[in-house]
């Protein structure tokens, strides 16, 4: 590849070097690369939200991100949400509550619900709303992802 | 990785000096690259005509919101998110934080910009008509040295727009004009509105887009700004319209002269999204509503 540049990086806490284009995708870094492959491809255009992952902290569509913008920084995606064996509050709830049925859509939620709990612990339904409107689900209808960081947000994050 | 991907080339500039370099060095070869949510869409759509680009993700230069006695400069590389979290926006332009909350959701909020959005150049876009309420300036750069214009100014035809090939927009400034609202007669009303008409609330293109800032003094129109997108081949301020309600009484006959003079200033069409007709019955009961 003659525009090939090494890319250092932080992922789930531990730290990775590829050597790529700079404008692959962070998503396919993440998925082909690095092979994290719980991070979803949907629309491939930043309207769906399955590819949503926490770049330093904060939710960004991983399907628009160039992985040369990612140099130095740190991502968390769906495989770092957990803390070992004890899963995130959003992570139960959405089992608790019956959140995920196919599961695409799931990964990128979960990221979502937890960065709004993050920055805002008692969001409001229409600030739960307005939270995850970047997220795209087929499946379920909403209320039981509603639901889910509902409960999620009264069981408190045990991160 | 996509195979493709090696007609493009990305270098990432440090600071402004360098990036101003590039693109003067060889103008029009090289096209600037900040959060990517335009450009990214285009590049996976196998749309990007243009191959090279400067990255503008680390210039600091062109991050923050600074305020001054009588005015405010927004970074070109502030995002939606920088926007909604600035207090000084959120108490003295209300109308850029309700674009800001109205533009995408959460995801791109955090990436998308204010000077990609406004060298985008669509018409569609959400910011544009809030900037132009508040008459606000850009600030223009190459290594030739920096120029001021007025926002008005700048958009003159579809995707046309007055930035050369070696410029970038390394910030908008927005005048802090509208302070002394306390200092004025009890008869004095000062009103903003928003309002984006999509199809759904987030992430929808806008079939239209309007904001407004009236001053009332005893129910006679003193100041009024007007500015509406997807209604044009460039976001517009409603010129006509405003002229048309100056010191003029609100009520039902001057508000039928502005829904009359606005058909001057806009040129809607139909598109997949809306059609020129309900565009123009829309942007007429928006401005009926401003002024009832
Ligand atoms: C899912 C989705 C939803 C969206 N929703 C909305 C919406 O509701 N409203 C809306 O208005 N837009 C929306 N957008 C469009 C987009 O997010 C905005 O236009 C955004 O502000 C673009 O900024 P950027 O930094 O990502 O631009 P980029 O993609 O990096 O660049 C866009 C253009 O600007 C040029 N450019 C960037 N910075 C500069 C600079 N400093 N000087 C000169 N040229 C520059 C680039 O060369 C390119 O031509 C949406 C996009 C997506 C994918
Ligand atoms: S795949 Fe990235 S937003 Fe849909
Ligand atoms: S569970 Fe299938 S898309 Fe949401």
């Amino acid at each position: 590849m003659p525009d090939a540049m090494e890319v250092s990086f932080v992922v789930n806490a531990g730290a990775v070097q590829v050597t790529t284009h700079p404008m692959a995708r962070l998503l396919d870094v993440l998925r082909t690369t690095l092979h994290l492959t719980g991070t979803k491809e949907g629309c491939g255009e930043g309207e769906c939200g399955a590819c949503g992952v926490l770049l330093d902290g904060r939710l960004v569509n991983s399907c628009l991100v160039p992985i040369g913008q990612v140099n130095g920084s740190s991502v968390t995606t769906i495989e770092g949400v957990a803390s070992g064996e004890q899963l995130h509050a959003v992570q139960q709830a959405f089992i608790d509550c019956g959140g995920a049925q196919c599961g695409i859509c799931t990964p990128g939620m979960v990221l979502a619900a937890a960065a709004l709990l993050d920055l805002n612990p008692s969001p409001s339904l229409d600030q739960i709303r307005i939270g995850l409107a970047g997220n795209l689900c087929r499946c379920t209808g909403y209320m039981r992802i509603f639901e889910a960081v509902v409960t999620a947000m009264r069981i408190k994050p045990a991160s | 990785m996509r195979s493709w991907l090696a007609q493009y080339e990305m270098r990432s500039a440090s600071d402004l000096g360098e990036a101003l370099d590039l693109l003067s060095r060889w103008p029009g070869e090289w096209t600037p690259f900040a959060g990517g949510t335009d450009l990214m869409v285009l590049l996976e759509a196998g749309k990007l005509p243009r191959r090279r680009f400067v990255d503008l993700w680390r210039i600091n230069e062109l991050r923050g919101i600074a305020a001054s006695a009588d005015s405010v400069r927004i970074g070109a590389l502030a995002t939606y998110t920088d926007l909604l979290t600035d207090p000084i926006i959120a108490a003295e332009f209300p109308l850029v934080a309700a674009a800001a909350r109205e533009t995408g959701a959460v995801a791109i909020q955090n990436r998308g910009t204010v000077g990609g959005n406004i060298a985008n150049a669509s018409p569609a876009a959400d910011l544009p008509p809030a900037l132009l309420v508040y008459g606000a300036a850009l600030e223009l750069a190459s290594s030739r040295g920096r120029r001021h214009v007025a926002y008005e100014s700048f958009h003159f035809g579809y995707k046309r727009m007055d930035l050369a090939a070696d410029e970038l927009i390394v910030g908008v400034t927005l005048p802090r004009e509208r302070r002394a609202q306390g200092e004025r007669g009890a008869g004095w009303q000062h009103r903003e509105t928003y309002r984006k008409v999509g199809t759904r609330r987030a992430q929808a293109i806008s079939k239209i887009c309007f904001a407004a800032s009236v001053d009332l003094d005893g129910g006679v129109v003193r100041d009024i700004r007007i500015a509406l997108g997807s209604v044009a081949p460039t976001v517009v301020r409603a010129r006509s319209a405003e002229e048309s309600v100056r010191n003029q009484p609100i009520g039902s006959q001057t508000i039928a002269a502005a829904r009359l003079a606005l058909r001057a200033d806009i040129s809607p069409i139909d598109d997949i999204r809306s059609t020129a007709d309900y565009r123009l019955r829309v942007a007429g009961n928006l401005l009926e509503e401003l002024l009832s």
